[in-house]
């Protein structure tokens, strides 16, 4: 796939410009330096893999080229020439284009609409008409080079999550870009959706585009980038040709250390499951819900790590809903302690549960309040005094920053700060802090390291081993079989709203847990 | 995510809602009386809603922002008023018809001042301008009714083509501002810009032009809906436009605009909207129900209009 186009190496010298160079970039916020002298570039026709932790600074390296920002020293140049963009216009007229992590189509428009927001072709005669017919053939155009094969007055609603990735590169390629940023783009898509994305990034590059791609799926920039660019706490700390890396090379240079597992050691060595019958900490028995789950029965003891392994609509997020009271089932029993499980989720937080949901965007934080707030959100009741419920502000005070320096959230962060400017790794430890400072005895987690980095997973990590030695019992949902082999003490596998699957740790092997999960089933 | 989608003939009532409620207005308030269906009463409605939509129809331009502006009805009185006043000076009514859109313009220019520039919200600043307006209104007027010029009648109960005039400039509106919001950059990207503001900002849309031109729009229609009402009413009274702003919104959401922008039209939606509104006024006077149950009544349609809006936005695929 590599070499179809032979544009000049690094080593080499170099007969065009690149596409995009950063040299000496250095940015700070309130005297704290996010950039230090980084000094890279990216060429055209070949993909530049841009990797770090989250708070490394790549975010902010994307809103100095979008013209959000503007660098304290140093220079940006586009294609040789100097480039001091002060907004998202000039990006775009320089030829620059991002695609977001979330994206920013209007499912409301159709999608030539979305295409040509800004772009309307008009119609002849000076009335300020748009010219439906040209719209329609041009969209059409583009799309073709995307391989999209709907009908331009499609809403964009009607399209899955990849589709509407690919849209936003056909946006991309309909103003001109010579430089694409993508940042995350393949979070929330499927296999073959990534595939397809590949696929077109791969066409893209024969054409001569630049493209910076930014992930943490370290397996996939090793695969698809042709160089790559390392930035750790805001400086570049390697670069040079894909060939040259290996993941685990690419690891430790994020990190700054060697990191010889990516999971933890499980300091008291799990108890052996059948040492004696205990009293299950939560023993859910035949739950089912029509359309979502069907007779679900497992048992969690105290200090056991359960995993639930399964594909994307498997029903695990709506196992866990259901678990935490968020929504009904139609039968079945769910105890704590022997004891019936009911009510509403503040009843059951209560019991002792917890849940860091999917999304912990719009579920998980309250992204205008602060790290403080959010931190108390939880525990806020216990620390109101009777008898008028005043709440004790310097006793939260005091949780809350306890809490936060054993999470380790980074030191650039108040606690005045909006969660909304964290990164993701920081907001996830904010998600998981307030639910450690209600200190539960049961904690559901639906993929709590998705978008997070190397190292703060790490970190997540050992708060789950920490909890879970504390006797708690900890439910995870990941869509990663890996993290659920590193981490869990038995595995649950779902398919199609059943359990298709139970592997005790020692029996965990991938394909079967795979196969578990895809087993395709026609009854 | 989690929720199940409804099923098809649930979203296919909610797209219809605006339809179907207005053909059950109709045929109950045609059961329980045999006065209410009749042509005459039909185009009394008809002329009884064309000020309401040409206000809504701006309305809904704001509405489509995820916006939303108060000041209707205060503007249409501070128009009237000095349009009143120019009348009883002597000025010719074109003259003081002009003089009162340019208070519309002026009033929208204001709210959009204040909406994109001081970045209030749009709900406490055109509640300021509502305030604003009533008492300029009561101020200009000294709170006394005035009797305009017959020429104003005159223009209001004209027949072009056996068509009412009111009903004319209704429709010239509402097809202009279909025209506008489906088949212009403008009206697509107000749509955009509803939906998701900060995307469109992305996007390269100019957003601060765009959403005082919306407030802008919405002030010119709250003046020429005053301008139509003034030539039906012949007189300016200290209440003037009021309740328009009831009316307007009510009549957009009931046809299908979102109060969380991005979604509705104002063919068929905010017209139809509209005239269900004074369907059902004009029925509970038929029926000569009690006044009091008025302010119930409503309270039960503005009900209605929000609960609908509201499961449109949950149940239909966002």
């Amino acid at each position: 796939m590599k070499g179809d186009t032979t544009p000049p190496t690094s080593g080499g010298r170099e007969t065009r410009p690149p596409a995009v160079s950063f040299e000496d970039i250095e940015k700070g916020f309130f005297g704290v330096p996010v950039l230090k002298r980084v000094r890279f570039s990216a060429q055209a026709g070949r993909i530049t893999g841009l990797v770090g932790e989250n708070g490394a600074g790549k975010s902010t390296l994307m809103n100095l080229l979008g013209g959000n920002l503007q660098p304290d020293s140093g220079q940006l140049r586009v294609n040789g020439s100097p480039y001091a963009p002060r907004g998202s216009g000039d990006a775009r007229a320089a030829g620059i284009a991002f695609v977001h992590q979330e994206l920013n189509l209007f499912p409301n428009l159709s999608i030539a609409e979305n295409l040509f927001l800004t772009e309307f072709p008009r119609a002849a005669g000076g009335l300020p008409w748009i010219d439906r017919r040209k719209l329609r053939d041009r969209a059409r155009h583009l799309l073709d080079q995307v391989d999209l094969a709907h009908d331009p007055d499609t809403p964009v609603e009607r399209l899955p999550p990849g589709e509407r990735q690919l849209l936003e590169i056909a946006r991309a390629l309909g103003a001109q870009a010579h430089l694409l940023l993508l940042d995350e783009p393949t979070t929330s898509l499927s296999v073959r959706e990534c595939a397809r994305l590949f696929d077109l990034m791969h066409r893209l590059r024969t054409r001569g585009i630049a493209m910076v791609y930014i992930s943490h799926a370290l397996g996939d920039v090793l695969n698809h980038c042709d160089d790559l660019v390392i930035l750790r706490d805001g400086e570049v700390v390697g670069r040079g040709p894909a060939a040259e890396f290996t993941q685990e090379r690419l690891v430790s240079l994020m990190v700054g250390r060697e990191l010889n597992q990516l999971y933890p050691v499980r300091t008291p060595p799990p108890v052996p499951a059948d040492s004696r019958p205990r009293e299950p900490l939560l023993d859910v028995r035949g739950i089912t819900q029509p359309g979502r789950v069907r007779d679900i029965s497992f048992r969690l003891a105290p200090g056991e790590i359960l995993g639930v392994a399964g594909l994307m609509g498997a029903g695990r997020s709506e196992l866990a809903r259901i678990l935490f009271g968020l929504d009904p089932h139609a039968s079945g029993e769910i105890r704590v302690e022997g004891r019936p499980l009911e009510g509403g989720p503040r009843r059951r937080i209560r019991e002792g549960l917890a849940f860091l949901t999917e999304d912990r965007r719009h579920e998980g934080l309250c992204l205008e309040a602060s790290v403080a707030d959010n931190l108390a959100l939880v525990t806020l009741g216990q620390h109101a005094r009777t008898p008028v419920r005043w709440l004790d502000l310097p006793g939260i005070g005091t949780a809350v920053a306890r809490i936060r320096d054993a999470l380790q959230v980074s030191t650039r962060v108040t606690d005045a700060q909006p969660v909304r400017t964290l990164s993701g790794g920081n907001q996830q430890k904010v998600v998981l802090g307030k639910w450690l400072l209600s200190e539960p005895r049961i904690l559901i987690l639906d993929e709590p390291t998705r978008g997070i980095d190397v190292g703060a997973r790490f970190e997540i990590y050992q708060w789950i081993h920490r909890l879970a030695d504390r006797g708690s019992g900890i439910l995870v949902i990941s869509s990663e079989i890996e993290e659920l082999i590193g981490l869990c003490d038995r595995i649950l596998v779902m398919r199609q709203g059943e359990l298709s699957g139970e592997f005790p740790r020692g029996e965990f092997n991938r394909e079967q847990i795979l196969a578990a999960a895809l087993h395709t089933s026609t009854s | 995510m989690t929720r199940p989608l409804p099923s098809r003939w649930i979203r296919r009532a909610l797209d219809q809602a605006p339809v179907l409620l207005v053909v059950l207005v109709l045929a109950g308030f045609g059961r329980m009386s045999d006065r209410f269906l009749t042509p005459d009463n039909l185009t009394q409605i008809l002329l009884q809603a064309a000020a309401p939509v040409i206000v809504a129809t701006g309305m809904t331009f704001v509405l489509l922002t995820a916006g939303v502006d108060l000041s209707v009805g205060a503007v249409m009185f501070v128009g009237a008023a000095i349009a009143g006043k120019m009348a009883l000076a002597g000025y010719a009514p074109t003259l003081c018809l002009a003089a009162m859109l340019a208070v519309g313009l002026a009033g929208g220019g204001i709210n959009a001042l204040l909406v994109t520039r001081l970045r209030l919200a749009a709900f406490i600043a055109t509640l300021a301008m509502l305030f604003i307006g009533r008492g300029l209104g009561r101020w200009i007027t000294q709170t006394r009714a005035m009797n305009l010029p017959d020429t104003f009648l005159h223009w209001g109960s004209a027949n072009v083509l056996g068509i009412p005039g009111p009903l004319w400039v209704a429709g010239a509106v509402v097809l202009i501002a279909q025209l506008i919001l489906s088949r212009t950059p403008f009206g697509r990207q107000v749509l955009a810009f509803g939906n998701h503001p900060e995307a469109a900002r992305r996007a390269g849309v100019r957003t601060r032009p765009l959403q005082a031109a919306v407030y802008i729009l919405c002030g010119l229609c709250a003046a020429l809906g005053g301008g139509v009402a003034l030539t039906q009413l012949g007189s300016v009274s200290p209440r003037f436009g009021e309740q328009y702003e009831f009316d307007a919104i009510t009549a957009a959401v009931l046809g299908g605009t979102s109060l969380f922008g991005g979604r509705g039209r104002v063919f068929p939606g905010t017209v139809l909207g509209a005239i269900l509104l004074k369907a059902i006024f004009s029925g509970l006077v038929i029926l000569q129900a009690d006044p009091y149950l008025y302010p119930l009544i409503t309270a039960v349609i503005i009900f209605v209009a929000v609960l609908l809006d509201s499961l449109r936005t949950h149940l239909l695929p966002a």
